[in-house]
């Protein structure tokens, strides 16, 4: 068997960016000492430079063209080594980059199983022969690797890393794939089980964290580390001392899976792994638990058992909707659709931003104060209607100011910059030269309304005004505006410095400089926008409180908290409808409810024993303590304020209904024009709600399980989006 | 030790001291050829500097950064990769702490050398304890007077003749000034200096001052150059004289006989010899004196004459003192007349040991520190030298040397009696 076996494989991707793989013969040095002398050499070491011949922004991955070349390439070494021409081999790759991993795109279009399996299996001849050329392999991480390109350098026999190297990772498991060329199997026995498990199982499903060099040292994942300046010098100076025998590795992590104490310390970190597991995704995809299985496989496999199992099981998720669901979410959504808002106007269009303007001085006002002065460093004036206000919310800043100090995050210069630009005025004088003045004043129209038209008095007409309002009507507050078309709904999502996502909302009269603008903004803010027209709750709220509607009605209805509450554990979201409700706030949560209600009509029940609760200022439907303790429980005298039907529903009854009533309200909002397609709602529930990617957002999701066919006669996306092709 | 007190700091309290400066150690990045083909095409400038410093550092692990008290790191054209004061962004770019200053510095081919005067002469005044000195020309980045503006009043005020910007039409002048030397001595001047270096090469000399540099160019992958890419060894006399002479029809200077354009870096770490005791940094060179001196722009290789004479007047020594010389071949001419004059052969063994520029390359402000690696490395190697010169011309007329002396001589750091030829020089 060669690389060039697969061929076949190879010429399905006649388009493949192909990572080239160059090799350059150095003579090493002698090892010991500071001479470079020649003749002195212990040998000749051949270095494999990954290289797609593309600058930064386009990192190098791993398709079958570039598997096959590597694998020819590593063949070639092969024989010289057996023939003694060379002493080691070193990969290395362009500048930042090891290798970014297997080419996403194209194992997403595998969609024949058969094809799957092969670029699995392609992926093991390659790697088996760089484990096995006869002469010591040498992986220099100079910067990225992830997935397939971590796995070349675990599949060597040594490995340097750079301190400059940031994302070290395998993230398959948040992929929707395993760690199967060889990751799963290597990995735990180079750094021991539970390290391990936090480089394939924690560190994905934790919004996909990656390691730093100095990160995968300590870990064990490298042998040396050295820094940037002269990185691939050093590195190359160390496995000359290698090959001569003067520096020989510790592993202090690692282990002999055969040993008795490691076969129980593999065993906990399993059951361990299992468990974040289901508390992560409510194990709604496969591929952790596929993780874990092999894992928990392979200590007693041969790698060349643990080999065919790795490809088996590849080839199966290749085919699975997690898998092409998330690979549409992170690769189209999040990595490329975000970065070019659909809808927002030419950029060159907007206007300069160089003082900003926030009525009110609450915990909304106060965050948002933070935001912009961190992130923009443009002056912020904070103002309401007396001085104890003001100073309450100009100190919430300074005080979060001391804390991110106190942490180390900014620096004390940063500090002091931050603190000063942040001030605060009982007058709205302060705004005559502010070019953004964004509300956060109670949620009501009349009193948006009067804010508006005190701040127009006082600010120029250029300046742009801007609602944080959830719910209420951009267009009604722009009403009786002297300039309607300078203001634009700017949604942020709670808490405001974490949440990526903005909802830019377009009233009828905004213009395209103000809406440039606030998409300009939110760039600086470093925040993804999505442009949305004026609709109620816009796209997040509208579609979370139709769920939770739907949840909360099946509860009225008389189906048992539990029950319903667990209901939608097979979609793996972030939490359950109760806890979201809680977290939200029960009176917000009813507010926005209201207001859709008055919108809508019944799609938007509201609840009756759920007012109840916000009467007595029941804050949670759930006792906390209980379900912190894992055995939620609702008290009694919760219970006994409530009142129910009795028309109970299973589970599976609940999730089909909400299934259904998702479907139906994301297909009236496409067809009010809301956002611009199903990849915005996907995008809006990725940034803004944190529901999974390998749902695809919602709509993926949706078609596969059948809703969409159900409730609208057609799905959101054509077949191959993020399923198999038709 | 020596003449010079090293009793410590100056002040206005009390009479001046000088101090004792020596070399601690230098290395050099291998040379390159300059152009698309050089093994540093694509490489930055500011990066093969970087490489030298953090060897030094490497190399002398009982030296904390934080103790460096300046960088001086020469160039040529100071713009683009050798821009932005090069000594202080190679600094911060080497990893040095942020505290360590740094500067650029130019007297073009001498650029180095005078780096490491300017900032012995700090630690001589008690400014410094410990400095980082080196230099460093891309040619290819950066073609010979490239973006120079030179005043016209040059030409109309006849102040230097136009040719003498052209550093091979001057070499062509210093050949018709002495008819001497001529193209023949030049070409066997030039093999000797190839031969030197190759034998250097096969006996080791050369290597340990080199630091490794990795390149990356499209289409190759990395690779990690340890040797100098100039020599052309076995280069032969009947090679040289089918050389062309782009200066003058039927001229005398040729690609052979000079030396290239060349892309490199170099630096060395100088101390007062009190930090050297206090860090135990070895010392292989301790410095002795130095001079400056001009010509006419002219003849501007024969700039190493004078400012030799000034340095050995200032050191109390003659040319019979030194033991070793390492000059700068940026030609042959501009070396035979440095030895005419002194009435040195053109095959002593005392000058250019490992051979010469011609063979190895000439990155302008780098060279100077070349020339002190060599010299401290063949102290080591014969203690029987007291002492040796450093020494180069430079354009626009100038010539600069550098008196050492070498710690492994039996006599090292006792007076010496002030030379014979030296006193009939002051009395003259």
């Amino acid at each position: 068997m060669s690389a060039a076996d697969f061929r076949k494989l190879a010429d399905l991707f006649p388009d493949e960016t192909v990572t080239h793989s160059y090799v350059q013969d150095i003579a090493l040095p002698a090892a010991g000492g500071k001479t470079t002398d020649g003749k002195d050499s212990p040998g000749t070491f051949a270095l494999i430079t990954l290289d797609n011949g593309l600058d930064h922004s386009k990192p190098t991955t791993l398709g079958p063209n570039t598997l096959i070349e590597l694998g020819t390439v590593l063949e070639g070494l092969k024989e010289r080594a057996a023939r003694g021409e060379i002493a080691g081999v070193g990969v290395t790759g362009k500048p930042y980059f090891l290798v970014a991993g297997a080419d996403l795109s194209a194992v997403k279009s595998l969609h024949n199983r058969e094809h799957g399996l092969w670029m699995a299996q392609l992926g093991h001849e390659v790697y088996s022969t760089l484990a096995d050329l006869g002469v010591p392999s040498f992986a220099f991480i100079n910067g990225l690797a992830l997935g397939g390109g971590l796995e070349i350098a675990l599949q060597s026999t040594y490995r340097t890393v750079s301190t400059g190297a940031g994302a070290l990772g395998l993230p398959e498991a948040f992929l929707g794939l395993i760690p199967g060329w060889g990751g799963v199997y290597i990995l735990p026995r180079l750094i021991g089980p539970e390290n391990a498990l936090k480089v394939m199982i924690e560190n994905p499903l934790s919004n996909n964290r990656t390691l730093t060099g100095p990160q995968a040292f300590e870990l064990g994942v490298a042998d040396a580390i050295f820094e940037p300046a002269d990185f691939v010098e050093q590195s190359v100076a160390w496995a000359a001392k290698v090959i001569t025998g003067a520096v020989t590795p510790e592993r202090a992590r690692a282990v002999d899976p055969a040993a008795p104490e490691v076969s129980a310390r593999w065993a906990d970190a399993l059951a361990a792994g299992r468990a974040f597991v289901e508390a992560k995704t409510s194990n709604a995809s496969p591929a952790p638990a596929k993780v874990l299985d092999v894992m928990e496989a392979n200590r007693t496999l041969t790698q060349a058992e643990s080999a065919e199992l790795e490809c088996e099981t590849l080839a199966d998720l290749m085919q699975t909707h997690e898998f092409r669901s998330t690979v549409y979410a992170f690769l189209d959504l999040v990595q490329r659709r975000s970065k070019r808002p659909a809808g927002a106007p030419d950029r060159t269009l907007a206007r300069p931003v160089a003082k900003i303007g926030v009525v009110g001085a609450g915990l909304m006002a106060g965050q948002l104060a933070l935001l912009f002065a961190r992130q923009l460093k443009v002056p912020v004036v904070m103002t309401d209607i007396d001085q104890a206000r003001v100073d309450k919310g100009v100190g919430y800043v300074r005080a979060e100011v001391d804390k991110l100090l106190a942490k180390g995050r900014i620096s004390p210069d940063a500090a002091n910059r931050t603190r000063a630009l942040v001030t605060g005025s009982v007058s709205r004088e302060a705004f005559a030269d502010a070019d953004f003045v964004i509300e956060a004043v109670f949620e009501e129209l009349s009193v948006k309304k009067q804010v508006f038209k005190e701040v127009e008095a006082v600010v120029s007409p250029d300046c742009i005004l801007a609602t944080n309002t959830s719910s209420l009507s951009v267009t009604a507050m722009a009403e009786d505006l002297q300039h309607p078309e300078r203001l634009v709904g700017f949604h942020f999502f709670n808490p405001v410095a974490v949440m990526p996502l903005l909802e830019i909302v377009r009233a009828p009269r905004t213009d395209d400089a103000v809406l440039a603008t606030a998409f300009e903004l939110a760039k600086g803010l470093r925040k993804s926008a999505v442009l949305v027209k004026d609709a109620p709750a816009f796209v997040v709220n509208r579609i979370l409180l139709r769920l939770m509607g739907e949840v909360t009605a099946a509860f009225d209805e008389g189906t048992p908290a539990g029950v319903a509450d667990n209901a939608l554990r097979p979609m793996g979201l972030p939490m359950t409808p109760f806890v979201l409700g809680a977290m939200v706030g029960l009176p917000v949560a009813q507010h926005v409810q209201e207001s859709l209600h008055a919108a809508f009509g019944e799609r938007f029940p509201v609840s009756q024993n759920l007012q109840k609760l916000i009467d007595n200022g029941v804050k949670s439907l759930w006792d906390p303590a209980s379900q912190q303790a894992g055995k939620p429980v609702i008290p009694a005298e919760t219970l006994a304020l409530m009142s129910f039907g009795n028309t109970p529903s299973t589970g599976e009854e609940v999730l089909r209904r909400t299934q259904d009533a998702l479907a139906e309200e994301i297909g009236l909002m496409l067809a009010e024009g809301v956002v611009a397609g199903p990849e915005e709602i996907d995008l809006c529930l990725i940034l803004g709600a944190g529901w999974p990617m390998f749902l695809g957002g919602i709509t993926p999701y949706l078609d596969r399980v059948g809703a969409s066919e159900r409730v609208n006669g057609r799905t959101f996306q054509a077949a191959g989006v993020a399923s198999e092709p038709a | 030790m020596s003449q010079a007190s090293s009793s410590g700091k100056a002040s206005s309290a009390g009479p001046r001291t000088v101090r004792d400066v020596v070399f601690v150690d230098g290395v050099r990045t291998p040379f390159g050829r300059a152009g698309e083909k050089g093994i540093y095409a694509g490489t930055r400038a500011d990066d093969l500097v970087v490489k030298c410093i953090r060897e030094l550092l490497r190399r002398n692990p009982s030296l904390p950064a934080g103790r460096i008290d300046e960088v001086a790191i020469a160039a040529t054209t100071q713009t683009g990769d050798q821009g932005l004061t090069i000594g202080r962004t190679a600094a911060l770019l080497a990893g040095l702490p942020r505290t360590v200053p740094g500067f650029a510095i130019d007297r073009m081919c001498a650029g180095a050398m005078t780096a490491v005067t300017t900032t012995a002469s700090g630690i001589g005044f008690g400014a410094y304890d410990v400095v980082i000195a080196g230099g460093v020309e891309h040619m290819g980045n950066h073609p010979m007077g490239a973006g120079a503006d030179p005043n016209p009043r040059f030409m109309s005020e006849r102040i230097v003749d136009p040719a003498a910007l052209n550093m091979g039409n001057t070499a062509e002048n210093l050949h018709d000034r002495f008819p001497a030397i001529t193209k023949d001595r030049a070409d066997a001047y030039a093999v000797a200096s190839q031969d030197k270096l190759a034998a250097a090469y096969s006996n080791g000399q050369i290597q340990p001052d080199l630091v490794p540099v990795a390149t990356m160019k499209p289409g190759q992958g990395w690779t990690v150059n340890t040797v100098d890419e100039p020599p052309r060894p076995g280069t032969s006399l009947q090679d040289l004289a089918a050389l062309k002479t782009p200066f003058r029809a039927h001229g005398r200077v040729t690609a052979g006989n000079a030396a290239g354009l060349n892309d490199g870096a170099t630096a060395a770490l100088l101390a007062s010899a009190d930090a050297a005791a206090e860090l135990g940094l070895p010392v292989r060179m301790r410095l002795v004196s130095y001079a400056f001196a001009g010509v006419e722009p002219e003849v501007m290789g024969i700039g190493p004459v004078p400012a030799t004479e000034k340095a050995l007047k200032n050191a109390g020594l003659g040319i019979e003192d030194i033991g070793l010389v390492e000059i700068n071949e940026a030609f042959a001419v501009q070396v035979l007349s440095f030895l005419d004059h002194f009435g040195i052969a053109d095959d002593d063994p005392r000058v250019n040991r490992y051979g010469g520029a011609i063979a190895v390359g000439h990155p302008l402000a780098s060279s100077g520190v070349r020339l002190m690696n060599q010299l401290a490395r063949q102290f080591e190697e014969d203690p029987s030298v007291r002492f040796g010169l450093t020494t180069m011309c430079i354009g626009l007329g100038m010539g600069a040397s550098v008196i050492w002396e070498n710690p492994h001589h039996a006599e090292y750091g006792t007076a010496y009696p002030e030379s014979a030829t030296t006193q009939t020089g002051a009395q003259a």
